[in-house]
């Protein structure tokens, strides 16, 4: 047994964190925070550059080939660094749905385009509240067209195509649920960007009239693919707030040493260095789970949905908690504008809806333990 | 990253498994798997009898405290062989509380500070259950300030005389022998002025006395010492070093990680699968639900905190600081589990013992509970360890620390 990344793996994450230490300033951040631009185009040039981009993509796509542990690594890092990016939008979602259910036709098509930052996708599956649920969807493809509208969108308004998630029948089953590939810039697609909470990964309402989409997998498969797809993009993101937690605990953490109140360094107070404990304690824990989710997902393992659920859990809850308590400890600086903490509260809370809510995971995680339990 | 066994591993295991097979007292099977946390009893046999009787059985066979060296009755064993041996042992492992006391904390204090005749004495007996110890340090003044006791150990002649009282000594009336921190001078700031000795609790003067705990057990004891003669060469370090030798036994106490930490979430998970409420069945209910995952994924969460510790074991690294979060998060886990099991049942979750559901287990939890987070450092001790030494913030300000023991207030009020 060997539960730790192994040290060519930690060697990727310390050169993932020095490049984003470069590329990903928080003044960097700030300029897509404060609208100038979506997205960073410079740092995602950089990323793919790197290797980054399609770390988990086959070589015969494009992609560097390493594997999923690689990619949770770089993960942790796009949290840490709060990268205003469409990175989980086009790498877990998109390019997972393609290697999941693509043809060889669209793998050829897309994941280079990924891999060499060319293509940004993202995931169509939401349309308006609720969570992920074959009866929430409305949108319709009937003859290769699609008709409805899908909101929250994430990267939407930025992304290039989409696996969109489509009725293709009414027997009520998970197998009415079809999902397709559009290409958000051809025709019958319009696009529009919306006020979100962390306006550092921007989401949009994206309307299809009569648009033209290819299949993506079996017709039918849709609701098992998407399953599929939002595990492994549960485990991947469970990285990203894994970073975001450490993150924000640091942040807390050193301000609680430079900043003086009633004559001592505040983290010298039993409940500021309690409070810090406390977010120390479920950001060890969430990452322990997320280590946990990353072996069943490298590895494929029959775990992978239990895993994945309960590492989504644990790292949306660690980073909620550590970046609401990032602030409590900076008192009223944490919250300004000026300082960065708002940026990772934003974030964590955004996070914690994008894949469905936590409330959402939490009937999943029971569901798949019983199964277990009952098998 | 990967669970699987190495070759070697799997050997281990194999050879584990069919050993245990064929030697595990399987009558007490069901009854260790049902046993409320924190409290092993056996109906119809003494508890001590059967886990003195299966440690000797191990130790004969050599399976007994695995990572001792062989030469004081060990095996040799690395971190993951011991772990695997957990594994493997599964519920007969509880038979081993009652030598957690000594074979966690006394016999490698013993290791790193006993005489080496000492040690090949006093410490195959220990490994082999047969002779059981305990740890004297808490005292009623002290509590988690263990470095302001007030036991007396005074020269004379080549021998200490003992005098004083210790509390919450876990086990302390079916201990052969004990190791006990005690104040040889108190002239000196409170952790200069400490020594550290082993006595056989057999010793003229030494009275014990069970403590009746909040859950109506008696686990732990009031140790009084009266004109107790130890000999000098029964002290453990230097005189005046006690404070560090107690670290070790402390430092030692973390190495034991690779015991699973109880949470009760098992427990409760079990019990909400087949629970009925008022709306139909509870694990159907979404509140239950939220709660349920909650606590599942803190549990999870340990487990592989856990495993990640004994990684960096198998590495060579040390056990550090950053372990204490497995008590902390358990402790009250535990605590609030069995308020929410007990919370389900209704009116009906106030009636214990027998007559209570489930044989009373959670209302067993729940009174057992408050010493889980009380005993071997308070929540609060655990979050300073955490604060201090894996987030490197200051320490508590300590008043007295540059201060003769003997001038240090000793009351609040008045």
């Amino acid at each position: 047994m060997n539960f730790d990344f192994s040290d060519d793996q930690k060697q990727l994450r310390d050169q993932a964190r020095k490049f984003l230490a470069e590329k990903c300033s928080p003044k960097a951040v700030r300029i897509v925070l404060d609208g100038k631009t979506p997205y960073d185009k410079e740092l995602w040039k950089g990323l793919a550059e790197m290797g980054f981009l399609g770390v988990a993509i086959p070589e015969e796509f494009g992609g560097a080939g390493a594997g999923h542990l690689e990619l949770c690594v770089i993960a942790e890092e796009m949290g840490r660094a709060n990268a205003p990016v469409p990175f989980s939008s086009t790498v877990y979602l998109a390019a997972e749905a393609l290697l999941i259910a693509g043809s060889e036709a669209q793998k050829k098509k897309w994941l280079p385009a990924i891999a060499a930052g060319e293509a940004i996708g993202t995931l169509a599956l939401f349309e308006g509240k609720g969570n992920p649920a074959p009866k929430n969807v409305k949108l319709t493809a009937a003859s290769g067209v699609l008709n409805g509208v899908k909101k929250p969108v994430a990267d939407g308004a930025i992304a290039d195509f989409a696996v969109v998630a489509a009725r293709t029948g009414s027997s009520g089953r998970d197998s009415d649920i079809s999902l397709f590939l559009a290409d958000l810039k051809a025709g019958g697609v319009e696009v529009k960007s919306l006020t979100n909470l962390d306006p550092t990964r921007g989401q949009a309402e994206v309307t299809f009239r009569d648009c033209k989409a290819e299949p993506l997998g079996p017709a039918g498969e849709g609701w098992s693919i998407l399953t599929q797809v939002l595990d492994r993009a549960a485990v991947l993101c469970a990285f990203e707030q894994v970073g975001g937690a450490d993150r924000a605990l640091e942040m807390g953490r050193d301000y609680a040493l430079d900043r003086i109140a009633f004559g001592r360094q505040i983290g010298s107070f039993q409940a500021v260095k309690h409070m810090l404990a406390d977010m120390y304690v479920s950001a060890t824990l969430a990452r322990s789970n997320s280590y946990y989710g990353a072996w069943a997902l490298s590895t494929n393992a029959a775990e992978l949905p239990e895993a994945a659920a309960a590492a989504r859990i644990s790292a949306t809850q660690a980073f909620q908690h550590c970046a609401k308590n990032n602030i409590q400890v900076h008192g009223g600086m944490g919250f300004t504008w000026e300082f960065d903490c708002h940026m990772y509260y934003r974030r964590a809370n955004a996070m914690a809806l994008g894949l469905g809510s936590l409330s959402y995971w939490e009937d999943q995680l029971i569901d798949r333990m019983r199964k277990k339990n009952a098998a | 990253m990967n669970f699987d066994d190495t070759p070697q591993e799997a050997e281990f295991r194999s050879q584990a498994r069919a050993w245990i097979g064929a030697n595990a007292p399987k009558q007490y099977e069901d009854e260790l798997r049902k046993s409320s946390l924190g409290r092993t009893q056996l109906k119809n046999a003494d508890i001590l009898g059967v886990a003195k009787a299966w440690q000797k059985k191990k130790a004969d066979a050599g399976w007994a405290c695995l990572h001792w060296p062989k030469e004081y009755g060990g095996r040799g064993a690395s971190p993951i062989e011991r772990v695997i041996w957990q594994q493997e042992e599964g519920p007969f492992g509880q038979l081993s509380r009652m030598f957690i006391i000594g074979h966690g904390m006394c016999g490698p204090t013993m290791m790193a500070f006993a005489r080496e005749e000492h040690k090949r004495k006093y410490l195959p007996p220990l490994a082999s259950g047969e002779k059981v110890w305990c740890q004297l340090f808490s005292e009623p003044a002290g509590g988690s300030d263990v470095a302001g006791l007030r036991t007396r150990a005074e020269k004379d002649g080549d021998d200490w005389i003992i005098n004083g009282q210790k509390i919450w000594t876990s086990g302390a009336h079916y201990s052969d022998y004990g190791i006990l921190l005690t104040r040889t001078d108190p002239d000196v700031p409170k952790h200069k002025g400490l020594t550290m000795f082993f006595l056989d609790m057999k010793s003229p003067g030494v009275e014990v006395r069970p403590i009746k705990q909040a859950s109506g057990a008696s686990d732990f004891n009031e140790v009084y010492f009266t004109d107790v003669r130890i000999p000098d060469h029964q002290r453990l370090g230097e005189v005046g070093d006690g404070w560090n030798v107690s670290l070790t036994t402390l430092m030692n106490e973390r190495s034991a990680i690779g015991a699973a930490v109880s949470t009760g979430f098992p427990e409760l998970f079990e019990y909400c699968s087949n629970l009925m409420l008022d709306d139909g069945p509870a694990i159907e209910d979404r509140a239950v639900r939220s709660k349920l995952a909650n606590w599942a994924v803190k549990a999870s969460g340990l487990k592989y905190t856990s495993m990640r510790a004994i990684s960096a074991l198998s590495r060579g690294e040390r056990p550090g600081p950053e372990n204490s979060i497995g008590k902390l998060v358990a402790g009250s886990m535990i605590q609030d589990v069995a308020t929410y099991a007990l919370d389900l049942q209704g009116a009906g979750g106030v009636i214990g013992g027998e007559d209570a559901e489930l044989a009373g287990r959670f209302q067993a939890m729940l009174l057992r509970a408050p010493g889980t987070r009380v005993e071997g450092g308070t929540d609060e001790i655990m979050r300073n360890i955490i604060a201090e030494r894996v987030l490197r913030l200051p320490g508590d300000i300590r008043v007295d620390k540059d201060v003769p023991f003997n001038k240090i207030p000793t009351k609040g009020r008045g």
